[in-house]
């Protein structure tokens, strides 16, 4: 539960994915199920995909189809509360923000860990970009199996 | 004694941007620091911030400090004491410091406290065992200095401190074993406690910390479960084996000095506790004595740079060399006040502004 | 305990300062304070309180809680959480009100 221990529940992530037809493009999905005040997602975004208005404490909304799946504002948000999600064939192709070290290499297996911490399945490494402007937030991509898309959200370093 | 048109205690966000404006329009400033650095709590903030492009949304906190100070090069008029502490406050405006051997007097024509905040404390058996730290202890050993508190470490507290500080331990490569929270929901932004939720460390909410263990050293502690009354649960306690551990339990403001010219307080809880009475220009009871930042309500530090910029201005007026653009600056900053309280979480705040602010005046 | 390697900060190598503790030849860096260099070498009791006589060590970091106090170069109540470390300081716990010779 999202008040007693941080993890939202699986309607709350539900209804921040776009339909599943969507995802053949990689998209934002923007977990901030809070109202406070907060809006670099919508400032950084370059193709004006995420609204979030004058009020800023109001939650960030993501227009579909102007989203390109860029992954600016994943390193932009303060609350490290967005990934980018895509489905590719029968695999979820995630980016994720990251800010631990060692950073993972291109091509090593992770451990694939849901939102309440639980390791769920094996993540391969795609890329790693971490560049001046996103400012030590790195941005990594990863596949895992497509059944675990709407669970999966981070990485874990396999124990040796 | 030195003569300053405005003296401003305490060099960090508040008071760094109280002079800013202060500084536009002219005055003679004086920064009085008792830390070897300006930038306050700011300098061992890692995390990148909130609000919006002007309180320097998704810049890291010591990348902001170093942002106000560059701000503030180039004004003659400016004169920045570090390792100083001021000693003594009068109702004349002056003021007296400690600086390194030497004590030095200064005559004000006004003043700002922007003395921010101290943490507050825990009661429980042995809370006072080496191992045991305040939350910015630990961002100011691990941040600061490179050094770890420990190895595995429990935080008391899911206020955005104690979760932000939590994430921070994990960077620095500290095992982070549970967070506990004596309410039964957290305290702080969920997006914060997402961040730590899945890197595994569990948040037990309803729980509180006992009793420390260990005998010249933190070794374990005991926690209990807590009911809706805060009252403990017979036969829940449990150990857990720590190194260290971290309270995160509040801020208290932190404007003693005012006390030494009897300007009033009020306690408003919302607030952070006593708090100094002041009118809607950020004035206390005392004429010309200014306070602004953490000192006069616990909140965000952006927060505490738009009061800070304001409480600048307010000055410039009240010592009738207003800003230029006066109106039209106080105007904005209190829009930004308003759209950074405006959520829920500003609720707590607002209600607790309306309850200090009323105008009175020494002769 | 120091850190080597942080995911944001840099902590480059810095220059030694060598001190003595309790009669013990220890050493710091260039920009520590007396308390963070004793926390680095896991050294975490710092002083004694006055009555009790229990172990009290860093709290705070600011100044605010006396904790830390020590004796520096003979001169007692000295706030090692805010001081810096310098070459040849002489650090002694502290376990009583602080007696100025």
């Amino acid at each position: 539960m999202l008040n007693s221990n941080g993890v939202p529940t699986l309607n709350q992530v539900l209804s921040r994915f776009p339909d599943e037809k969507a995802l053949i493009r990689p998209k934002a999905i923007l977990e901030c199920y809070e109202d406070i005040p907060c809006n670099p997602c919508e400032t950084s975004c370059p193709f004006n995909a995420i609204i979030i208005g004058e009020n800023i404490n109001t939650q960030p909304k993501l227009d579909v189809l102007a989203c390109t799946g860029c992954g600016i504002c994943v390193t932009s948000c303060p609350g490290l509360a967005i990934i980018i999600a895509q489905l590719v064939g029968d695999k979820a192709v995630f980016k994720i923000p990251y800010e631990l070290l060692p950073l993972p290499k291109k091509g090593e297996i992770w451990l694939g860990v849901n939102r309440n911490g639980d390791v769920i399945c094996d993540a391969k490494i795609e890329s790693i970009l971490a560049n001046k402007k996103q400012d030590h937030t790195a941005l990594i991509t990863v596949s895992v199996p497509a059944l675990w898309i709407h669970e999966f959200v981070t990485i874990r370093e396999k124990d040796e | 004694m030195i003569s300053k048109d405005l003296i401003i205690i305490g060099g960090g966000p508040s008071g760094l941007c109280a002079a800013k404006t202060a500084l536009e329009s002219g005055l003679s400033v004086l920064i009085i620091e008792r830390n070897p650095n300006v930038g306050g709590q700011l300098v061992k903030q890692t995390h990148k911030f909130f609000g919006s492009k002007d309180q320097y949304a998704k810049t890291r906190g010591f990348d902001i400090a170093k942002k106000l100070i560059s701000d503030l090069e180039g004004f003659p008029n400016l004169e920045i004491l570090t390792e100083a502490t001021v000693v003594g406050l009068y109702r004349d405006r002056v003021v007296t410091v400690l600086h390194k051997d030497k004590y030095v007097r200064y005559q004000a024509k006004s003043i700002i406290v922007a003395t921010g905040a101290s943490e507050k404390f825990l009661a429980f058996e042995n809370n006072d065992l080496p191992g045991i730290y305040g939350a910015g202890a630990i961002q100011t050993l691990m941040n600061n200095f490179g050094v770890l508190p420990g190895n595995d470490v429990v935080m008391i507290g899911s206020g955005n401190i104690g979760l932000i500080v939590s994430y921070q331990l994990i960077q620095a490569g500290v095992n982070v074993k549970a967070i506990l929270e004596a309410a039964p929901k957290i305290g702080g932004y969920k997006v914060h406690a997402s961040k730590v939720t899945r890197l595994g460390v569990p948040i037990l909410t309803s729980t509180t910390v006992k009793k420390a263990i260990g005998d010249t050293e933190l070794k374990a502690i005991e926690i209990v479960s807590l009911d809706e009354k805060w009252q403990e649960i017979p036969d829940t306690s449990r150990k857990m084996e720590i190194d260290a551990l971290c309270i995160s339990v509040g801020l208290s403001p932190m404007h003693q000095l005012l006390s030494m010219i009897g300007a009033k307080t009020k306690y408003v809880s919302e607030l952070g506790g006593f708090v100094p009475v002041i009118d809607k220009n950020y004035q206390t009871t005392t004429q010309s004595v200014f306070v602004c930042g953490d000192a006069v309500g616990i909140e965000e530090a952006s927060s505490a740079m738009m009061e800070g910029y304001l409480t600048g201005i307010y000055v410039s007026k009240h010592l009738n060399t207003a800003h230029r653009k006066a109106d039209d600056l106080i105007k904005y900053y209190k829009e930004q006040l308003d759209m950074l309280r405006n959520g829920p979480f500003g609720i707590k705040t607002k209600t607790g502004l309306n309850k200090l602010k009323e105008g009175i005046h020494d002769a | 305990m120091r850190i080597n390697e942080h995911p944001i900060l840099e902590f480059p190598k810095k220059q030694k300062i060598f001190f003595m503790f309790e009669g013990q030849k220890l050493f710091g860096y260039e920009g520590d304070t007396i308390a963070s260099a004793l926390h680095a070498l896991g050294i975490k009791t710092l002083s004694y309180s006055i009555k009790e006589n229990r172990p009290r060590g860093f709290y705070c970091a600011i100044g605010n809680c006396a904790s830390c106090n020590m004796i520096v170069n003979g001169i007692p109540n000295i706030k090692t959480c805010i001081t810096f470390l310098e070459e040849n300081m002489i650090v002694d716990k502290q376990s009583d009100k602080g007696v100025i010779k």
